[in-house]
């Protein structure tokens, strides 16, 4: 079984929001609800950095245990959903979450938080009908062999999904090739060392490392792999 | 077919009243973790019921059919597979087998899809009537606004209506709309071109050729470096970055941006420079001045292969360090670093959008870029090129079929040679064409063979004396058709104009803001046009290739193809049958493909000849089989052929040329895409040679430079006897540009020629205003104490029939009453005016309200507090209220506006105007309503970059 993740290169990320209208395009989510965003730090500074942020799908989701009416699950591919049936809008799940991921419509005349929505991997939910599904948790692309409509559509590649092996796969191969000696999360300048500062060896090495922290990468192989 | 997609819940006006947080603001106010839930609970009710939407509910099993399309929002072309069920767009699925894009997109290109939807599209043909919008039947409004037109056709001449075309059309609605004006007896007909990269096309093709970008986004995979000027990518361009970025991280390109503001594309360049505003020439002259005086110049690629460096040389000289720090803000050494990093990291390429073309001095500007890649000898290269990115998906193929006041199609000119070549391909009489004009003269130009009123100045065209213009009356009714107004300047005085014309039409798939903005009553009209998705056909990439479309959905509401719009209006006005003569017309619908060989027919010049529909059907069905850097066809039924056949693809289809990938690149031969510069200016120049010398593409008979072909060049080398006798007939007494048969173009290639001739690009211009590119102060500075030195031009009598003025603007001194400059330019979310893309949710949702950029350190000299609303004024007296965004992404004294927004007029909300349950979700303040007067000496190119303004709390 696969182990899906998203990364999200911030070397390459260029704040185009194609990632976040990409997954409007897929999951046709109300105005005012954004499964995936993007930000950026130092925004407008010689440092500014962006990366596209939406549900990780944690190992050890901090929603998943706190959910007062045990609303999610995790499929065998690591993906974390939810059943809208059960969830009573009580926000506990985006105190929880490290991303803010979780979205919460505003609907009714007394304010309360309505039905929790968050990113689903492009993996639907807890509904047998198809139109059903799509009209409540969005698309299931992946129930067609296909990979978040986010990650397939980024503009420069910086968005990456897919089994965690081959993400990291791509995600080093990009490392080396740049020769940085922190990799992922640096920003341009601060993180770049000049060739010949390092071995190409020693280069892949931490490049390789610091892929496998980042991605949480598991041993095993899935069928689905990342088209990035 | 009627898309049932999804139907608005509330039809009335929109109410974008929400917080209208930019993404900006909002990350920065805010943080991710609450933003989510802010943004929902602010939004209020209202706003989320209004963008929800009932679906039809379609079975994801019903029948997919699977269309290739490509993205109509900008120039690089991105493929596209839209699915279909019912007729109906249901999904989008990334080309990761196309060439240019691999399945990439923007936030415009992943939303493409809700084109399908259209909820805010004008949904029918409607007119003003005591200030009402009235539904009108097709019929009805043809009728009237023919019947209009021909009155003041009879009252005024031809040349009062004003053809406005569109570089959204695709290339056969493009040619159409040239021809239909043509037809009409004007050449008061032009696009969005003119406010783009005019000042590119004139320049770029006066130093070596043609105006256009040299390589393509592919190529740049093997750039060694690439200095962007004026040029934003990561939000104009988004899908180049992919490539640029490919270039970084293979290859080591060092990337530099030359920026007044710090961009997303900074962000990712190994070097930011910023510059003042308008101060291009003199930076890169001050990059030229490292160069020589370290000898890093290619000595060898100049003698060969360029012209007039030798003056360059003495202008670079006066572009000390001390003085070019004191123009353009650079010091020594940080220009010192980049001469060095482009010196030592060749092929290199330049890449420049608006920040370069929108200037008094565009045509300065883009000969000076192109002055620096002949002196690092980086062009006719793989990895090195003038990589100009064009704007809108066609605008290239727009421009090069003449959508423009002073040619016609292919560059051809309005010269009387010109229209006999055209008249002979459409097959109608010379004579009567002529007839169809004004036959007076003004200031002795005959409106025939005098360019037309262009784009950036119709609103002169209307409001100036008319004893002043050079034509019979002022400009009564303007034709918008695919245009956005507020992407011109002088919002204020195009009000004016607008209410002083008898009659406005407008053809667009949304109202625009050119509905709403004016105060009028009646005499408009809105036709709803179809977008690019409910039509098929080809259309032209920045790179030059030509990539053809399928029709995705039926026309939306009651929206018409451009193409029968106008057959539909040549009906009304009496020549549908000259206009279609070639052109087969299937109930009111003109056949696309019939336009497409008619203009393969004519467009010996460019090279638009060779691109059958046939042939762009087979790239189209075979993107796979196309490589992501060289863009060759391995293999397939295209095999040997570049993916679109960059243009020139010279000669006839049969001949098989497979189009041009990189221009003047000498080491492949012209039949397999090599090149040499164009002989366009002659052979000889005050006794010295223009030729290319010992410089030849690969396997040419001719090893030198040689002069452009002709009847008389064949016989005189001895190569007549290669054509037929068909091909003899025709080529009698013609040249590579007029021989319809194609044979003079077929034998030189034969021989291993540029049909072009082969010379030198020239650095000197000698028919421009300033032969050597000088930096001239703009109209509006702030720096008076440099006008003793680099002062504008002088006023201009009549240029493209109008009074242009200099001089006597930059004379007066605004700038202690408008001490800031003030400068405009792109967002990722949105396209030109848009209108279309701010009626997209997806994308609306994500920069919902107007804002202008301005330094901590100039808000809080002025108590400005970001977030705040202030009121922006231009130097002219126009005012926006727009909010207050704090960085430091612009410098102490230079304000940024971003030009998508309308529906908003000086603090005035026009949402109430727009025909019913068709405003834009979002609306805010003109950029344009604030800029002001600055045309371009040389294409009237409007300035938008640099003007004087001063920021008020509101």
């Amino acid at each position: 079984m696969a182990k899906m993740k998203f990364l999200c290169d911030s070397e390459r990320c260029i704040e185009c929001n194609g990632c976040v209208t990409a997954c409007k395009n897929a999951n046709e989510t109300e105005w005012g609800i954004q499964r995936r965003r993007v930000v950026t730090l130092d925004d407008g500074e010689p440092t500014e950095t962006s990366i596209s942020v939406a549900c990780m799908h944690c190992t050890d989701a901090p929603c998943m245990a706190v959910c007062p009416t045990d609303c999610f699950y995790q499929t065998d591919d690591g993906i974390v959903l939810h059943d809208k049936d059960l969830c009573i809008g009580c926000g506990y799940c985006l105190f929880a979450c490290p991303f803010g991921a979780p979205q919460f419509p505003t609907e009714g005349a007394f304010g309360e938080r309505g039905k929790m929505d968050k990113c689903t991997f492009c993996a639907g939910g807890p509904e047998e009908d198809p139109i059903v599904e799509k009209e409540k948790y969005g698309a299931n692309r992946i129930k067609e062999g296909k990979l978040p409509l986010c990650a397939e559509m980024c503009s420069t590649k910086a968005l990456l999904a897919g089994d965690a092996q081959v993400v990291s796969d791509i995600f080093r191969e990009r490392v080396v090739y740049r020769g940085h000696k922190d990799g992922a999360w640096s920003s341009l300048e601060g993180g770049a060392a000049t060739p010949g500062q390092m071995s190409q060896e020693e280069m892949a090495a931490r490049a390789e490392a610091f892929a496998t922290d980042a991605t949480f990468a598991s041993n095993t192989k899935g069928d689905i792999i990342a088209k990035a | 077919m009627k898309l049932t997609k999804k139907t608005a819940t509330g039809a009335g006006k929109t109410d974008s009243k929400g917080l209208g947080l930019s993404r900006r603001t909002f990350l920065k106010n805010t943080g991710i973790t609450t933003g989510g839930l802010a943004a929902a609970g602010f939004m209020g009710n209202g706003m989320i019921r209004k963008a929800e939407a009932k679906t039809e509910a379609i079975s994801p099993n019903a029948p997919k059919e699977v269309k290739r399309t490509i993205c109509s929002h900008c120039s690089v072309g991105c493929g596209v597979y839209a699915e279909v069920q019912n007729g109906v767009w249901t999904y989008q699925e990334p080309a990761f087998d196309h060439p240019f894009n691999r399945g990439a997109h923007c936030a415009k290109g992943a939303s493409l899809r809700e084109h399908g939807h259209g909820e805010r599209r004008l949904k029918y043909p409607m007119k003003l009537v005591n200030g009402k919008w009235q539904k009108v039947s097709w019929e009805t409004a043809i009728d009237e606004i023919g019947d209009k037109m021909q009155q003041i056709r009879a009252e005024s001449g031809p040349d009062s209506v004003y053809w406005l075309g569109s570089a959204k059309h695709n290339n056969e609605q493009a040619y159409l709309f040239r021809k239909f004006a043509a037809h009409w007896g004007t050449n008061n007909v032009d696009h969005q071109a003119r406010i783009c990269h005019s000042t590119t096309v004139a320049g770029v093709a006066n130093t070596w050729g043609y105006g256009a970008m040299t390589n393509s986004f592919n190529d740049m995979h093997n750039c060694k470096s690439v200095i962007l000027i004026g040029s934003n990518p990561s939000e104009a361009h988004p899908v180049a970055m992919q490539h640029i970025l490919l270039a970084k991280e293979r290859n080591k390109a060092q990337i530099i941006v030359v920026d007044p503001r710090f961009t997303r594309t900074a962000a990712k360049a190994n070097e930011y420079v910023r510059i003042r505003p308008g101060t291009d020439v003199a930076y890169v002259w001050g990059l030229l001045w490292h160069i020589f005086e370290n000898g890093w110049e290619d000595k060898e690629f100049i003698r060969q292969r360029v012209y007039g460096m030798d003056e360059v040389r003495a202008e670079v000289a006066k572009w000390t360090p001390a003085e070019v720090e004191n123009v353009t803000g650079v010091g020594e050494a940080q220009m010192r670093k980049v001469a060095k990093m482009l010196a030592t990291n060749r092929p290199g390429s330049v890449v420049w959008c608006m920040g370069g073309t929108q200037h008094t001095t565009g045509n300065n500007n883009t000969r000076a870029y192109c002055i620096l890649m002949l002196a690092l000898g980086n062009m006719g290269v793989s990895g090195g090129g003038a990589n100009i990115f064009r704007g809108h998906d066609n605008v290239q193929g727009a421009t090069d079929l003449g959508v423009l006041s002073h040619t016609l199609p292919g560059y051809y000119g309005l010269s009387g040679g010109a229209w006999k070549h055209w008249a002979g391909v459409w097959g109608v009489d010379l004579e009567w064409l002529k007839g169809r004009f004004d036959p007076a003269q003004y200031r002795g130009k005959q409106p025939m063979n005098n360019a037309g009123i262009p784009v950036s100045r119709w609103v002169d065209g209307v409001l100036e004396n008319k004893d002043k213009i050079d034509q019979k009356d002022n400009i009564r009714a303007m034709v918008y058709w695919g245009h956005a107004v507020n992407s011109q300047t002088r919002g204020v005085e195009m009000k004016k104009a607008m209410e002083k014309l008898d009659m406005m039409v407008i053809v667009d798939p949304y109202p625009t803001h050119a509905a709403v903005m004016h105060d009028r009553k009646d005499g408009v009209y809105l036709l709803p046009a179809c977008t690019q998705f409910e039509t098929y056909g080809s259309v032209t990439a920045s790179n030059r290739s030509i990539q053809w479309r399928d029709q995705v959905i039926e026309p939306l509401f009651e929206s018409k193809t451009d193409h029968e719009i106008m057959y539909r209006f040549a009906k009304k006005l009496g020549f549908a049958d000259q206009l279609f003569k070639n052109i087969k017309v299937e109930g009111n619908i003109p056949v696309i493909e019939d336009i497409t060989r008619e203009f393969n027919s004519g467009m010996w010049t460019i090279g638009y000849t060779a691109q059958s529909p046939e042939r762009l059907k087979a790239h189209q069905q075979n993107w796979h089989t196309f490589d992501f850097d060289t863009l060759k066809a391995d293999g397939g039924p295209a095999n040997g052929d570049f993916y679109g056949m960059p243009w020139p693809c010279w000669g006839t289809p049969e001949m098989k040329h497979p189009g041009t990938p990189l221009l003047y690149d000498t080491s492949k031969p012209v039949a397999e895409g090599g090149l040499n510069f164009r002989a366009r200016f002659g052979v000889e120049r005050d006794g010295v040679s223009l030729l290319a010398e010992d410089s030849y593409p690969v396997g040419a008979d001719i090893k030198d430079g040689h002069p452009e072909f002709t009847d008389k060049l064949l016989k005189q080398l001895g190569w007549w006897d290669d054509l037929t006798a068909e091909e003899k007939k025709a080529a009698e007494g013609k040249n590579w540009k007029t021989d319809l048969s194609g044979g003079i173009q077929r034998v030189a290639i034969k021989h291993g020629c540029a049909p072009f001739g082969n010379a030198k690009a020239r650095a000197v211009v000698w028919t421009f205003p300033d032969k050597v590119p000088l930096h001239r102060e703009p109209l509006y500075t702030p720096r008076r104490d440099l006008l003793s030195k680099y002062a504008t031009w002088k006023d201009v009598e009549s240029h493209y029939r109008l009074p242009t003025l200099y001089e006597s603007i930059q004379k007066q001194d605004f700038s202690k009453e408008y001490p800031i400059i003030l400068t405009s330019g792109r967002l990722v979310e949105y396209e030109g005016g848009g209108e279309e893309t701010r009626s997209n949710p997806w994308l609306a949702e994500l920069q919902q309200e107007m804002f202008a950029e301005i330094n901590p350190y100039d808000a809080n000299n002025l108590n400005v507090r970001d977030g705040a609303d202030i009121w922006v004024e231009g130097a002219e007296g126009g005012r926006i209220k727009v909010k207050a965004m704090v960085t430091r992404r612009v410098d102490r004294g230079v304000v940024f506006i971003p030009f998508h927004f309308g529906g908003k007029f000086q603090g005035k909300d026009l949402t109430d105007k727009y025909p019913q349950g068709s405003a834009p979700y979002v609306v805010g303040e003109a950029a344009n309503t604030a800029t002001t007067y600055g045309y371009d000496s040389v294409t009237q190119m409007q300035e938008t970059k640099v003007t004087l303004c001063k920021v008020t709390p509101a």
